[in-house]
């Protein structure tokens, strides 16, 4: 028990003093996890209202191919987009593989089913209320996908949060196609995988505690979002 | 401003839902000018009438013929209930005029006019979704006025609103006339029909049964159908 205590606190005395070495892995992680996140809401979002409102060849089979795809295990999105970097692969002139660049495009693959999925059924929802009045009005389905995005912002802030939620706390993904190198493309989940391996349960609780700290802060912005939106925009 | 959309034709429109045969060889026509008021019990076919004539229904037989084309962007409909995006008022009125393309200094004089005169002035910068339903449904008046449609469609405008707010919503749709827009509304309601209309439509099972000047309509119906419904006796 004494080395849990002694963990703890020098688990908090390196979040106190803003260890650099703590510092630089938050930072990464949260880099590479917000940029993810960004890229994925900007795809996924319309994606998932065109898929509510727009009927197109194929609509229903790339609605259930998304909704399978959120529950894709992150190492399994990490190995294919390390076999599409990897020298012999297609992408592999880039040399993006083992950099943070590849890392976001991993979390993107597993983060936009996601967006796109809760999106859509937010869409469903609204354009079903919607629907008589913006044809009334002379507003195509084209046209109503910004409209109902717009209607929809507050639960689709949520719908954003749990995207970020999914990419900040995965591992599989990052470890195989960032690698996990010290100061390049160590992040905080795979910095704690290594560290617990490796016994320096300091640094492995520190970062633990900040992603725990992380969670609760998004869980609480989504919580207090929802009951804004019940409450003004009724 | 273009030619005219006005007269528009139901030609022995039908509508069938569920295997069910809800509207029957209606033929109709809405002319320019005359408030027109579309009377019946519940079921009679009154609402889906007017979703035919405004094109959000395609008829199962039949045609919907209005003098020139495009004349649905001419037109506007005022649901009993009506949907109020999570916008401010003033910005409901603005997407309505967004999607007709009026844009800049013209559509903030439109917007400003209408929020003015339906009483809603005040009221502008409020989300719409908290406004009571009177003021949601005058602001639906507002958001419809403002596209300075030629043809307005009500359904039922008034039927979850108290006396005031009935009062209201019916001067609004009297000056909207006055402005020179054709009024075509639903209502169960005779004494609303009474103030109203200049014209009535009675329709009972989806059809046709009266097609009047509203006193003649009022002083000598000319079918059973309608004689019974003018002294409340139960009809569906």
């Amino acid at each position: 028990m004494d080395d849990f205590a002694g963990a703890f606190s020098a688990a908090f005395r390196l979040i106190a003093t803003l260890d650099p070495g703590l510092a630089e892995i938050v930072g990464l992680s949260l880099r590479v996890s917000l940029v993810a996140v960004g890229l994925a809401a900007l795809v996924g979002l319309p994606l998932g209202a065109a898929l509510a409102l727009l009927r197109f060849p194929g609509r229903r089979a790339l609605t259930v191919a998304m909704n399978a795809l959120m529950g894709m295990p992150p190492v399994v999105v990490g190995l294919i987009v390390y076999l599409l970097l990897s020298r012999a692969g297609p992408l592999g002139v880039l040399g993006l593989l083992f950099t943070p660049t590849a890392m976001i495009a991993a979390q993107f693959l597993l983060v936009v089913p996601i967006v796109a999925a809760l999106a859509r059924q937010v869409a469903e929802d609204l354009w079903a209320e919607y629907e008589e009045q913006l044809r009334s009005l002379g507003c195509a389905p084209g046209r109503a996908i910004p409209t109902l995005l717009w209607d929809g912002r507050f639960s689709l802030i949520t719908a954003v949060l749990a995207g970020f939620g999914r990419a900040s706390a995965e591992v599989g993904a990052v470890m195989i196609v960032g690698g996990n190198i010290d100061h390049v493309t160590r992040v905080m989940t795979t910095a704690i995988a290594l560290e617990t391996a490796r016994g320096d349960l300091a640094l492995a609780l520190g970062l633990g505690v900040i992603l725990m700290v992380l969670s609760l802060v998004i869980n609480g912005a989504a919580f207090v979002l929802g009951e804004t939106a019940r409450a003004g925009a009724r | 401003m273009s030619a005219s959309i006005l007269p528009g034709r139901l030609e022995a429109l039908g509508f069938e839902a569920g295997g069910r045969r809800l509207i029957d060889g209606l033929t109709l026509a809405f002319e320019a000018g005359p408030r027109t008021v579309i009377l019946g019990p519940n079921g009679a076919g009154k609402s889906l009438t007017l979703r035919l004539a405004h094109g959000l229904l395609a008829p199962s037989a039949g045609r919907v013929v209005w003098r020139t084309a495009g004349a649905g962007r001419r037109q506007a409909l005022v649901f009993q209930r009506p949907v109020m995006l999570r916008r401010s008022a003033a910005a409901n009125v603005d997407y309505a005029l967004a999607l007709r393309r009026v844009t800049g200094a013209e559509r903030v004089r439109r917007r400003d006019k209408v929020l003015e005169r339906t009483g809603l002035a005040e009221l502008a910068r409020r989300p719409a979704r908290v406004l009571s339903t009177g003021e949601q449904q005058r602001l639906a008046l507002a958001r419809a006025w403002a596209i300075e449609p030629e043809v307005l469609f009500l359904d039922e405008p008034t039927a979850s609103l108290d006396p005031a707010a009935t009062r209201a919503v019916e001067a609004i749709v009297n000056a909207i006339h006055e402005a020179g827009t054709k009024i075509v509304m639903t209502t169960h309601d005779l004494g609303q029909a009474r103030r109203l209309a200049d014209e009535i439509v009675f329709l009972h099972r989806g059809r046709l049964v009266e097609h009047a000047a509203a006193e003649t309509f009022f002083d000598a119906p000319a079918s059973a159908e309608a004689r019974a419904f003018l002294e409340g006796d139960l009809l569906w």
